[in-house]
Formats: C-alpha cells, sequence, structure tokens
C-alpha cells in the first residue's frame, strides 16, 4: 500500500505509563492506614515499583507493639455520620473496629499486620521515618522485621526520585 | 482482537480471553512468552492451574492474598516468577478473563 502523504505518520507514542510510587502514610487510625497499603499493594499488582514511608502515627502500622491494635476513628469523624457523643462512649470505637475488619475479611482484605508482610513481600520498600522514630523515642527492634531501614526527609525523597510521591 | 495463536481465540486489548472455554494447555507458553516469561516451569504451573481451577470454580479469579495462601506458592516467589504482577499474568496465562479487584 502506498503512502499518500508527503510526510510520514509519526507513531502515537504508548500512553505513559507508572514506573515507581513512594507513599507516605502519616495517620494511626484504621481508615488512615489502609487506604496506603492498598495503594502499594495495588501498585506491586501491576508491576509498578513501590516505597513505603511510615511518619507520625503511621508508624503505629509497622509498630510490632500497636500494629494489631488500629481502631478506626469513632469521635469527630464526620465520615462515620456517627455524632461525636455516641462516637466517645466506652467501647464504640473497638465495635466499630471490629464490624470493620469483618467486612474486610469478607472482602479478602487482611488485617494490617498480614497486609504489611505482604506488600513486603511483593518487593516493596518499608521504611520508617527518623523523625517521628526520635520523636516518639523508638528504634528499628520496635518494627517488624520487614522495615528496611529508618531514614530521614532528604533520603526518602532520594527513594522517591523518578517516581510519583502519594500522601496520605 | 483474534490472537497471534494458532488457534484462532477472542482476547480483549490487553489479551485476556474473552471466552475461558477457549483455552488449552498449549496455548499457555505462548501467552507467557508474550509478557516475558520464557520458559513456565513446574512452579509457574501450579500456579497457572491453581488460577484456572479457582476462576472456574468461583467464577472470579482469587485475590493476591489467597493466591499466596491456597495456590502453594508464597508471595515473594509468586512475584518472582511473574515478575510485573502475578495475579493479573497469571490470569492471562490462564486464559480466564482480568481480574477486577483492588486485592
Amino acid at each position: 500500500m502506498t503512502d499518500l502523504l508527503e510526510h510520514p505518520q509519526s507513531v502515537t507514542p504508548p500512553p505513559p505509563t507508572i514506573e515507581k510510587v513512594s507513599i507516605i502514610i502519616s495517620r494511626g487510625s484504621l481508615e488512615g492506614i489502609y487506604p496506603g497499603l492498598i495503594m502499594a499493594n495495588g501498585a506491586r499488582m501491576e508491576g509498578i515499583d513501590a516505597n513505603l514511608f511510615f511518619t507520625f502515627f503511621g508508624l503505629d502500622a509497622i509498630n510490632q507493639a500497636k500494629h494489631e491494635h488500629v481502631k478506626v476513628a469513632t469521635v469527630g469523624n464526620p465520615g462515620l455520620h456517627l455524632a461525636t457523643w455516641a462516637g466517645g462512649l466506652p467501647g464504640v470505637s473497638a465495635v466499630v473496629t471490629h464490624k470493620f475488619a469483618a467486612d474486610m475479611e469478607k472482602l479478602d482484605i487482611p488485617p494490617i499486620p498480614e497486609f504489611v508482610e505482604m506488600i513486603a513481600d511483593s518487593g516493596a520498600g518499608l521504611y520508617a521515618c527518623k523523625a517521628s522514630v526520635d520523636m516518639f523515642g523508638l528504634t528499628i527492634d520496635d518494627f517488624v522485621p520487614q522495615v528496611r531501614d529508618i531514614i530521614t526527609v532528604g533520603e526518602f525523597y532520594g527513594l522517591a526520585a523518578g517516581g510519583q510521591i502519594i500522601f496520605t | 482482537m483474534t490472537t497471534t495463536l494458532e488457534t484462532p481465540v477472542e482476547r480483549d486489548p490487553e489479551g485476556f480471553f474473552v471466552h475461558p472455554e477457549q483455552w488449552t494447555e498449549a496455548m499457555a507458553p505462548d501467552i507467557a512468552r508474550e509478557s516475558g516469561i520464557g520458559e513456565l516451569t513446574d512452579r509457574h504451573w501450579q500456579v497457572i492451574n491453581f488460577m484456572r481451577r479457582a476462576y472456574l470454580e468461583n467464577g472470579t479469579a482469587p485475590s493476591i492474598r489467597t493466591l499466596g495462601k491456597a495456590s502453594g506458592v508464597p508471595i515473594k516467589e509468586l512475584y518472582h516468577l511473574f515478575p510485573k504482577g502475578p495475579a493479573k499474568l497469571a490470569a492471562k496465562i490462564a486464559g480466564i478473563p482480568k481480574p477486577r479487584g483492588c486485592i
């Protein structure tokens, strides 16, 4: 077939793909931790390189003493549509957390400790924020073995270079 | 999209089977090669067979969590066997439709 155009048509470049994501988890509630974990796992499932950087109360997700006890925030949480006074009653956070955990299990979403381990096994890098670690008086031994290192914000930017940064 | 495989089968633009019944084992190595996996070892087949069986039994592909727990191949090894996403890749090679899940 002859080309009727004077100049050959340039090939349409393939749509850009994301090659790497570095996700920050800064919150310590159940609903504050899960989105970052889902994003990291989802990235690995698409073959995208992923790093997870835990800071402030996000450290609870990788802290061996705390990672099984992450709760839903039931006070002052408009998304729950639960009156603040009701959310503050003893036991309410535990009940709501239990309900969420059961619902997620039905969808095959793992509890946080298992999820973190899965994400590490899929090849994502897990890091703790040095400033928060220092502030809370923690050491690397407080964290799950999958955590690669305690790093500074500058070192995080180095790891994240060339990819996308997602703040949660 | 028709395939480059010897027998004409219908696949979606990403290469997933539209009609899983059209798949045969002999097609798997070709599909794997398209995705950059040169050779299918016994471990690959263990995952592929599990995927297909789970899809035919449940009507949906298993999650990566279930894959890691029930296929006999742990997550770390899954990502070595199928870099770039074992849940999607194994589903494609096993001739089942593209899995749509966030886990």
